[in-house]
């Protein structure tokens, strides 16, 4: 039984992590209808950018956390400038590949900045479990998997505060619901997309943190966004509780699925179960857990 | 002066119906598939057919069949890969346990398999749309490939699913040099396109299309969905199936299931929105530009190295071209959606209607 509850423990844990990078996704999807394929190329282009400051340049980390974060903010302000901004009205499909032509790009550019050799990352919390729960109740709960898990929560705590309570926030809320009404009040939409994009790159940068610092800053780390899909699926594109809730239920389900179905399969199941569990969910609910129900009109 | 169809009349439904109505257009189509069957394999060198010409061919096909699913039918796919894998996977088992079956039906039961696994996997197209599908078809993706390492029966217990093909025999001949593998190729390809041009002309591809206009007014003027959508899923798999087959035996001939990644269905996609969705010539413009890019960009590099390394004793990184290679392809595919969405086909589109003005100004 506590082996069970280990494996659960671990796979939300994760699932958090999932949520982390899926939250990237809504953002953007809330307040523009773009489904930003090029979220985890920038959860690498940030964890990168990060460890080469730190790494290369030997700046503190009170130095590179900033230059990191102006880095993804003028990133962002740039993609929505260049290639956003002249896509203005096009099909979301079209935007949709515009932004795989985007993480191509990303992900060449930061290689080229930073090269291509994996490096490590270090937030100073290790990956071992805590000593006292594996002592008195012979459960292991890695640190690091908590630390993230707080780190996460308060992020969506206050990118939740941010969105309700502040007046950028409103503005924001009244684009997702509809860009021709939010534009006739006076709220100007480029500005605001423009804040949008630089948010997500923040949250990029902390998932890319998080994700560097467990498995190593490298190219793979571009692959936790097709980890996010199934969460966001799951969850709904356009529901920030959505992309936690979908993230926990995905990374629970996936670890039990591995451990507990894994070997009668011959393993390895993680990378597509998490499709298969979205794609049951949107058997029933099409439009995901949380979200918004659309009705087709002629 | 040249191309004008002033004086072509057309006296019958038959006449008015052809797939080139212009004379010229007719001309040209036939010098091209002359000079494709009978001029390039004496006059193109080895290197030019096995590493260009082939691998171009194929991967026309491939966009044509992602072409005939998004393109025409709108329905977003980023399984491309796996659908070939289908394809390469079924003809080497076909090959291997069937004997004595002859080469073009093994080519076409492979293309059923992948229609088949295609159907199934575009099932859920049926209840969802735009990127909830395209997401949905990464699951294809995915577990295809997983499931080829996992179960050594499909790869005959090969380690890790690498499969070499066996010789192509086409009626008792033995297919190996490049310019046999190749008219091979050619012949397979031009077929299919023919079919493919013709099949979207027909009432199957105008349903796709309606559909992909807007498949709630498509069902509401009698349209099956169902039917049409799973129709583009298999009929879009059936052609990067046997895309598969021959990127398995015709060009590399030893493949491994790891070799169909995301990146390659990305890469046909590109294509596709490179050379124009929605056009059958726009597959092929498509898939001659990327495998040409990168080839250009190499070329290019090493270039400006040596001048580098000549002049100023010092040269660029090893990793460059790689890296270039994403950019520019990130690059143009973004260039395309803003400057020119329907790809290189509408240039080509363009550039003839200022054909047949010259050299009059109006």
């Amino acid at each position: 039984m506590s082996f069970f509850f280990e494996v659960l423990v671990a796979g939300l844990l994760s699932g958090v992590m999932y949520a982390l990078v899926a939250l990237g996704f809504v953002l953007i999807f809330k307040a523009s209808g773009v489904f930003n394929f090029a979220q985890g190329a920038m959860v690498f282009f940030a964890a990168a950018t990060y460890a080469g400051l730190q790494q290369e340049h030997h700046l503190a980390a009170w130095i590179a956390l900033p230059l990191a974060l102006a880095a993804m903010v003028v990133l962002g302000l740039a993609i929505e400038r260049v290639v956003l901004r002249p896509l203005v009205n096009q099909p979301q499909i079209t935007l949709f590949m515009a932004t795989i032509g985007l993480a191509f790009f990303i992900e060449g550019m930061s290689q080229m900045f930073w090269g291509s050799t994996p490096r490590g990352l270090s937030v100073g919390v290790e990956d071992q479990p805590f000593q006292w729960l594996s002592d008195r109740y012979n459960v292991n709960v890695s640190q690091f998997d908590v630390f993230a898990a707080v780190i996460s929560g308060i992020l969506v705590v206050l990118l939740a505060l941010f969105f309700q309570r502040t007046r950028i926030g409103r503005a924001l809320r009244a684009v997702a619901d509809d860009h021709q009404a939010a534009l006739s009040v006076g709220i100007p939409l480029q500005y605001i997309w423009a804040i949008v994009w630089a948010v997500a790159g923040f949250v990029a940068l902390v998932a890319g943190l998080l994700w560097g610092a467990r498995n190593g800053v490298g190219f793979s780390l571009t692959f936790t966004a097709l980890k996010a899909l199934p969460v966001l699926i799951l969850g709904g594109f356009e529901s920030i509780p959505g992309a936690i809730v979908g993230g926990l239920i995905i990374g629970a389900s996936e670890k039990i699925a591995e451990v507990y179905l894994g070997p009668h399969v011959g393993g390895g199941i993680e990378g597509w179960f998490a499709y298969v569990i979205a794609l049951a969910f949107l058997l029933v609910r099409p439009e995901g857990l949380f979200g918004e129900r659309h009705i087709d009109r002629v | 002066m040249l191309y004008r169809e002033a004086g072509q009349f057309k006296t019958t439904y038959a006449a008015d119906q052809q797939i080139f109505p212009i004379r010229q257009d007719r001309i040209a189509v036939l010098a091209l598939v002359f000079v494709a069957f009978a001029v390039v394999p004496w006059v193109a060198n080895q290197y030019w057919l096995s590493a260009i010409l082939i691998p171009v061919l194929i991967f026309s096909l491939a966009a044509l069949g992602l072409n005939i699913l998004t393109g025409y039918a709108g329905q977003l796919s980023l399984g491309t890969a796996a659908f070939m894998a289908v394809g390469a996977f079924a003809a080497y088992n076909l090959d291997l346990r069937v004997h004595g079956l002859p080469l073009p039906l093994v080519l076409v039961l492979a293309g059923v398999f992948a229609a088949a696994v295609g159907a199934v996997f575009g099932l859920p197209s049926l209840r969802i749309k735009g990127f909830y599908l395209a997401v949905a078809t990464l699951a294809a993706q995915f577990f295809i490939v997983w499931a080829l390492v996992k179960f050594p029966w499909f790869s005959n217990d090969s380690s890790s699913g690498v499969i070499t093909t066996q010789k192509m025999r086409l009626f008792g001949k033995v297919l190996d040099t490049p310019a046999q593998k190749y008219l091979f190729t050619l012949t397979v390809v031009a077929l299919l396109a023919l079919a493919a041009k013709n099949m979207m002309r027909s009432p199957t591809g105008r349903a796709f299309m309606a559909v992909r206009d807007m498949d709630v007014a498509a069902a509401v003027i009698g349209i099956p969905l169902m039917r049409t959508k799973l129709l583009a899923f298999a009929i879009s798999s059936f052609y990067c199936g046997v895309a598969g087959a021959l990127y398995a035996y015709a060009y590399l001939g030893t493949v491994e299931p790891e070799g169909f990644t995301l990146d390659l269905s990305f890469r046909i996609l590109f294509m596709v929105i490179i050379g124009g969705m929605g056009s059958i010539l726009g597959s092929f413009l498509g898939a001659a530009f990327i495998v040409l890019v990168p080839i250009g960009l190499n070329v290019s590099t090493q270039w400006l190295n040596g001048v580098l390394q000549s002049g100023l004793q010092w040269s660029l990184p090893g990793s460059l071209t790689s890296n270039l290679e994403l950019m520019v392809f990130g690059g143009l595919i973004i260039f395309f959606l803003i400057v020119e969405p329907h790809g290189l086909a509408r240039l080509w589109q363009v550039g003839k209607e200022k054909l047949r003005l010259w050299p009059f100004p109006h």
